[in-house]
């Protein structure tokens, strides 16, 4: 089936089976390896992308769902303004252990800054609330999207 | 491989229907494609995807009558500037659904279809009084949300049928409600029990209408008509929230499964309440 979307700004033709799901689409058919597939039914968040702007778990998802959709992954994150900041403030904090949760948690950190500029660590928390970390313990994780949001803001008042 | 169908109104997926009768239909997916990579390959039955059908989408108010489109996901549910006024219980209980991104995708359709012991927007439809608007390409039926489902997993549609919206009453002011769930991870946590609450009282305290209902003690949403009636007119204090505690404990039908046994349950049924309704006191 003939898929057109558009993925990290770019148009893209895809054709696949209609019921091909969205992670395998990704890593195996595009050669996006920045999304990954922790669990497979939803629990974790490692797959979490962006769908018109909203994360989403594409290991739930089918790729004929994406027809006429905009669709963003980590790889297209870190070209945008916000997206590099976020990767570099979770360098910075020290967020990143085995890395496997990492795109996830900054797909679904992403969203909730464009939703909320100046969050709580309580937000922070609920905001992250879908996605797992079996090595960092959070803390440095939160700590990195706090220090994320005021660099973004920052950046905003320079 | 499997055919992914997506009609763009409700004439085109009645026509597919037709056409397919064991297709499928998905709204979020999150109950649907994780029961079918369960499956495995043989399964093949196409999907009837509901997410581009603009007669299931949509939160509007008419004649005293909220609508809810089937395909709302539950992340516009708890945004709506309507379900805050008149439901404000269903966007609590909403917002406690797994997390932000399942929340994106899940559908209040289709936590009712699924028809979960443990889904979480029943309690609060049951309390609210909802009703459910099912179609067929001949008719439109309507029913109380208690006679739509059936049993764990089971409800009333019949083949062709699609769930279409439910209808919550305009909200009749109720300025207590609650809704407590106790499960082992916070986001994703199928309940191991859940509550809710709406309670309206007096100026002098006393409670006018009550209506409670629980979740995961019962093959379906437990309530205990005779408990709201009796409290009509009561007002509140430590003992008489004994009294309720254990009317609630020796009311609830629990199993025990993997994730709670039955007297945990029935301890946490009881005490969810008397927790709603201590807040009521100070
Ligand atoms: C990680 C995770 C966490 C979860 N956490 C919770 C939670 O905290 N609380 C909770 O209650 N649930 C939870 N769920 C379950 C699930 O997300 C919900 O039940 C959700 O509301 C299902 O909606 P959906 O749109 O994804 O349904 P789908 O998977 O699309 O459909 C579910 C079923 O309903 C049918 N269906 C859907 N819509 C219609 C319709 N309009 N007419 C007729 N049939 C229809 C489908 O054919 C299918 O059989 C969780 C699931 C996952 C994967
Ligand atoms: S791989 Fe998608 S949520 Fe775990
Ligand atoms: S850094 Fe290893 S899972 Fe999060």
């Amino acid at each position: 089936m003939p898929i057109r979307f558009e993925l990290n700004g770019l148009p893209t033709d895809i054709d696949c089976a209609a019921d091909r799901r969205v992670i395998d689409l990704l890593r195996e058919d595009l050669g996006l390896f920045g999304t990954k597939e922790g669990c497979g039914t939803g629990e974790c968040g490692a797959c979490t992308i962006l769908v018109g702007g909203e994360a989403r778990l594409a290991c739930l998802m089918l790729a004929a769902q994406l027809a006429g959709r905009q669709v963003t992954t980590v790889e297209g994150m870190t070209h945008t303004p916000d997206g590099a900041v976020l990767a570099q403030a979770f360098v910075e904090e020290g967020a990143v252990q085995c890395g496997f949760c990492t795109p996830g948690m900054q797909m679904a950190a992403l969203a909730m800054l464009r939703q909320n500029a100046n969050p709580s660590r309580e937000a922070i928390r609920e905001g992250l609330s879908g996605n797992l970390c079996r090595c960092t313990g959070y803390v440095k994780i939160i700590a990195a999207v706090q220090r994320a949001a005021r660099d973004i803001s920052d950046e905003r008042r320079a | 491989m499997r055919a992914v169908l997506t009609p763009t109104n409700l004439q085109e997926l009645f026509s597919m229907l037709e056409q397919y009768p064991a297709a499928l239909p998905i709204a979020g997916g999150t109950d649907l494609l994780v029961l079918l990579r369960q499956n495995g390959l043989r399964d093949r039955r196409p999907l009837l995807s509901l997410a581009e059908i603009q007669e299931l989408q949509g939160i509007r108010e008419k004649g005293g009558t909220l609508s809810i489109g089937a395909a709302s996901t539950f992340s516009r549910i708890i945004a709506d500037p309507l379900i805050a006024e008149h439901a404000p219980l269903l966007a609590r209980a909403a917002s406690t659904i797994g997390g932000p991104a399942i929340r994106n995708m899940a559908t209040l359709g289709g936590n009712i279809c699924t028809a979960s012991p443990a889904g979480d927007s029943l309690t609060p439809l049951h309390v609210l009084a909802a009703k459910v608007e099912i179609a067929s390409p001949a008719a439109k039926r309507i029913m109380p949300i208690e006679h739509f489902i059936v049993g764990p997993g089971r409800t009333a549609l019949r083949e062709g049928e699609i769930l279409t919206r439910i209808l919550l009453p305009r909200y009749a002011s109720f300025p207590d409600y609650g809704f407590e769930k106790i499960g082992r991870r916070r986001a994703m946590a199928i309940a191991v029990t859940s509550f809710a609450g709406l309670v309206r009282r007096a100026a002098d305290g006393t409670i006018e209408t009550a209506r409670f209902a629980w979740g995961s003690v019962g093959p379906t949403v437990v309530r205990i008509p005779s408990l709201e009636q009796a409290l009509v007119g009561a007002k509140l204090d430590a003992d008489y929230l004994c009294q309720v505690a254990q009317i609630v404990a020796s009311r609830v039908a629990p199993i025990s499964d993997v994730r709670a046994t039955a007297d945990y349950r029935r301890m946490l049924a009881a005490n969810l309440t008397v927790r709603f309704l201590e807040g009521l006191l100070d």
